[in-house]
């Protein structure tokens, strides 16, 4: 039929490393927020591939949801990081410490 | 692909049981509600009305939870699963609805002081503290993963802006912005937990997993077990569980107090109650796999939370370190995995919530204009100043110390006994440790609060963080600006800036009682010292004519904070400190009522 | 290990379905490590797009035809457009530098971790991925398209999350109106009430006031007159 299900779900691993390692490494606010992408998108693969493989529809509902939720995260997150920069015009995580840590 | 005649699908549509959602559609209705009323008044609904529906609708919430609680835990009734099993109403969900709606109540009360210091009126606060508190109850009632990661989203992205609402604060831009992106990461970690978990069962509904798990023994349950770990780690983030807690002090410190109020008692229960929901009820039979990392967890938690708070000079880290550590008792409760730790568990979040919303809203009056005196030094003398608020925060720290005769000593003693029923003396012993050690920044506040020279060191008013350029001044409104300047006593070690100036020597403003302007006589208003807040984040602060000042004289990034508010004003966040007192000792000494509700709080499944 | 049953699966694959998996799944990832590595954010975000684009392919591949249209749609046509948006409206397309980095002990642990994670989950799924009840909720008919299903599927199964879409909307939207907002009015001293200028108001206009670089201070007399204390946002 098909390439087998489990280069899918492998692929969606790699890419969910990817955006992990991604957040863990980059320090521009943008470029992470990035990297969540990449990670709700290794989720989605993850998701309509099993949805194919079990032959069930729940898998893809899923990931319709996931899109709204992903559409509103970066909503809000452009909003903070817009009102961030109004202050602070600097997108590099590092450059903001006013808090510790 | 055949394009025949699409056939006409007969959509059966669940039928939605009304009552089983009500309190998710007073708490959304009444936010859209408030919104719109809001935007047709243009503006012109004097903004405490704000607080007030707010306050009415959380109460409309407890009612209707009360009513469902009531429905379900009656002689002919029992908890049931509505919406196609979306959402499961049973007295634990019923109990979490109620702590959200009652600490709703209570941040809505509080929070109106707090905005008309800083100059935000509006409705939005209130509607996303109601959409918020709507996620959480979705959460607590989920019976589905894919309900309890839209409910989680909600809630959360919610806490991202009330973390960001303080707008003129730099700190809470990026309070907001570190919330956001771990919020997101977490977020995104727990989804693909949902999809490994739903790829190795088949279901993300919590019932059918059970099920399926209990009928099925996996001969590969790798994918499922990873998709459990995913899970944890996004619940632990939310939660704030120690390896994933780094964000929770940052969060604290620089977000609004009532917005921190309102997170840490709503975020950490949604999250306690997903957690209990999916590892609890529906992945009873991997008890053996997450039992122990559970433990572990829970350990890192209550030793790091209660040491690492010891250390800190800004109340509110010192507080969010407290709720590490109180996460860490909570979790006890879930590693005993017994009913009777369950009931613990919860038993210590509804107890809890009111202790942290007490706590934020003294640190928040405390705190005063700017939103800015948070360090210790602020508390010093603190009981001369401000007496009954002393009190109420002494009594706030007295039970989160978990000294008998308060709800926060019952919290310990029923988890640690659920902890001792599953045999888990050691996981008790170091909790003692932890509360121990606990004690003692606990009490170090108090006594500081209550020190008998609290009346010789006048705290300046002049906190101030750091700026972006990361150089905090402070000057002090004296004569001897330069002595001031100089003489500036640094006690805090966390770059923060912290005047102490001592009364009389350095110190030229006469009666400087500074610190507390909004309990306080006004008694500066005269002394013509003049605010100017910027709204950027270098403050400065300008004083004219002060009585012993010459001329003018400039001090870079002051906030003086103008003692104009009269005495007892903030009215609402009296009452809802003192509700938070009277719940604390009288369920402190009367416990039998609340835990018995805790113990009917039982899950579905 | 897997690659035994691997290769058997492999071997019966029909060879356009693998071509197409074979170059889609390397556009996502060298997408996706572009995202991590290239220095501009602007550069990221055409890489996320390639990502986002092989995923779509990915998800006609698996006959999710309504998710692929949409992944394009949102994604693609909406996410990353927003991203660019920002960026270019902010002028925050500063690069980032590698070498002096700070943080380079969090870089390396985050690559370990990274390593960590994909090898854990690599290992625990070593054989079987898919070890869930076959069609427990609904099957996917394939009658004419997937919408059919996924819409009866949401409509019915899904009736509350997407109910709850509803709210989470309306937050989102609340909240980016809240951070979005310029911060016209600044409390004045001695006023209870502050009442919210709407941001289209004669007096934010940035003419009146001092001509300072972003942050603007506004003074406040000692009798604590009213007058507006306004920020510009500049460009």
């Amino acid at each position: 039929m098909t390439v087998h299900a489990s280069w899918y779900l492998i692929l969606g691993a790699v890419l969910f490393s990817i955006g992990a390692v991604g957040i863990l490494v980059r320090r521009n606010v943008l470029v992470m927020f990035m990297c969540v992408e990449l990670m709700l998108n290794a989720a989605n693969l993850t998701f309509v591939t099993f949805s194919r493989e079990l032959n069930d529809v729940a898998g893809q509902a899923s990931v319709f949801f996931v899109l709204v939720v992903a559409a509103a995260e970066v909503v809000v997150g452009m909003g903070i990081i817009v009102s961030i920069f109004r202050n602070m015009r600097s997108s590099i995580a590092d450059d903001i410490h006013v808090l510790k840590g | 692909m055949n394009l025949g005649v699409v056939p006409t699908l007969a959509l059966v549509v669940p039928k939605i049981n009304y009552w089983a959602i009500l309190p998710d559609l007073i708490l959304i209705g009444g936010a859209l509600a408030v919104l719109a009323l809001s935007s047709l008044t243009g503006r012109r609904f004097p903004a405490i009305w704000y607080s007030v529906s707010t306050a009415f609708l959380a109460l409309a919430t407890l009612g209707s939870a009360l009513y469902l609680w009531f429905d379900i835990t009656g002689k002919h009734h029992h908890a049931f699963v509505a919406i196609d099993a979306g959402i499961a109403v049973d007295g634990f969900s019923q109990l979490i609805t109620m702590l959200v709606a009652a600490t709703l109540f209570l941040v809505a009360l509080s929070a109106p002081g707090y905005l008309r210091r800083e100059g935000a009126g509006g409705p939005e606060f209130y509607v996303l503290s109601m959409l918020s508190a709507s996620g959480a109850v979705l959460m607590g009632s989920a019976n589905d993963l894919i309900v309890m990661f839209l409910g989680l989203e909600v809630l959360s992205i919610a806490l991202y802006v009330m973390a960001g609402s303080n707008l003129k604060a730099i700190a809470s831009g990026e309070a907001a912005l570190k919330y956001f992106i771990l919020g997101a990461f977490s977020s995104a970690i727990f989804l693909y937990g949902i999809a490994l978990t739903y790829g190795s069962t088949g279901s993300t509904n919590l019932a059918s997993i059970a099920n399926y798990l209990a009928k099925n023994l996996l001969e590969h349950n790798g994918v499922l077990l990873a998709g459990a770990a995913l899970m944890l780690l996004g619940f632990g983030f939310k939660v704030a569980l120690v390896p994933f807690h780094a964000w929770s002090p940052d969060v604290y410190q620089g977000s609004p107090t009532p917005s921190v109020a309102f997170m840490s008692s709503v975020a950490k229960a949604a999250g306690f109650a997903g957690l209990i929901r999916v590892f609890y009820s529906a992945l009873p039979t991997l008890r053996l796999d997450w039992q122990p990392v559970l433990w572990v967890l829970s350990v890192a938690t209550l030793l790091v939370g209660s040491v690492l708070a010891v250390v800190q000079t800004d109340v509110k880290r010192m507080l969010a370190y407290s709720s590490i550590s109180h996460a860490g008792f909570i979790l006890i409760g879930l590693v005993a995995a017994n009913p009777s730790g369950i009931a613990g568990s919860l038993y210590y979040l509804f107890t809890y919530s009111f202790l942290a919303v007490g706590s934020f809203t003294v640190v928040a009056l405390v705190a005063g204009k700017g939103d800015s005196n948070h360090s210790l030094a602020s508390y010093r003398g603190l009981s001369k100043r401000h007496p009954y608020l002393a009190a109420a925060m002494a009594l706030m720290l007295i039970a989160q110390a978990g000294i008998p005769f308060t709800t926060g000593f019952l919290g310990k003693f029923y988890v640690l006994a659920a902890a001792t029923d599953a045999h888990s003396y050691a996981l008790a012993l170091i909790a003692i440790l932890s509360s121990v050690i606990a004690a003692f920044f606990y009490l170090r506040l108090g006594v500081l609060m209550y020190a008998p020279d609290g009346g010789e060191l006048a705290v300046a008013p002049a906190v101030a963080s750091g700026s972006a350029s990361g150089s905090a001044q402070a000057g002090s409104a004296s004569s001897a600006a330069a002595t001031a300047l100089a003489g500036t006593e640094l006690l805090d070690a966390e770059d923060e800036l912290l005047p102490v100036t001592r009364k009389g020597s350095w110190f030229a403003v006469p009666d400087d009682r500074g610190g507390d302007p909004i309990l306080d006589d006004p008694a500066m208003a005269g002394s013509g010292v003049a605010l100017v807040v910027s709204g950027d984040e270098a403050i400065s602060g300008e004083v004219v004519n002060g009585p012993g000042a010459v001329g003018e004289l400039r001090a870079p990034e002051i906030i003086d904070v103008p003692s104009s508010e009269k005495a007892g004003r903030d009215i609402g966040a009296a009452i809802s400190i003192a509700i938070c007192c009277t719940v604390t000792v009288f369920f402190g000494v009367f416990p039998s009522m609340l835990i018995d509700f805790a113990k009917q709080a039982k899950l579905l499944f | 290990m897997m690659s035994v049953n691997f290769l058997a699966a492999v071997a019966h694959v029909a060879v356009p379905d693998a071509v197409t998996f074979a170059v889609a799944a390397v556009v996502v990832v060298l997408g996706a490590i572009g995202v991590v590595a290239t220095k501009s954010p602007i550069h990221g975000a055409l890489c996320l797009v390639g990502t986002l684009i092989g995923v779509a392919v990915l998800f006609l591949e698996e006959q999710a035809d309504f998710l692929a249209a949409v992944q394009v749609i949102v994604y693609a046509g909406a996410i990353v457009v927003l991203f660019l948006f920002v960026m270019m409206l902010m002028g925050v397309d500063r690069e980032e530098s590698f070498k002096d980095d700070p943080m380079k002990v969090q870089r390396v642990v985050g690559i370990i971790v990274g390593a960590c994670v994909l090898a854990g989950v690599l290992i625990l799924a070593n054989v079987q991925w898919v070890t869930g009840a076959h069609s427990a909720n609904a099957p996917l008919t394939g009658r004419v398209s997937n919408v059919n299903d996924l819409a009866n599927s949401v409509f019915t199964v899904y009736l509350l999350p997407f109910e709850a879409t509803a709210a989470l909307l309306i937050t989102a939207v609340v909240g980016a109106v809240l951070l979005a907002r310029r911060r016209s009015v600044v409390p004045l001293v001695g006023m209870t009430e502050s009442p919210e200028v709407p941001p289209g108001s004669p007096e934010v206009s940035p003419t009146e006031l001092p001509g300072d670089d972003g942050g603007s201070v506004a003074e406040v007399a000692p009798g604590g007159e009213d007058k507006d204390q306004n920020e510009v946002v500049s460009q």
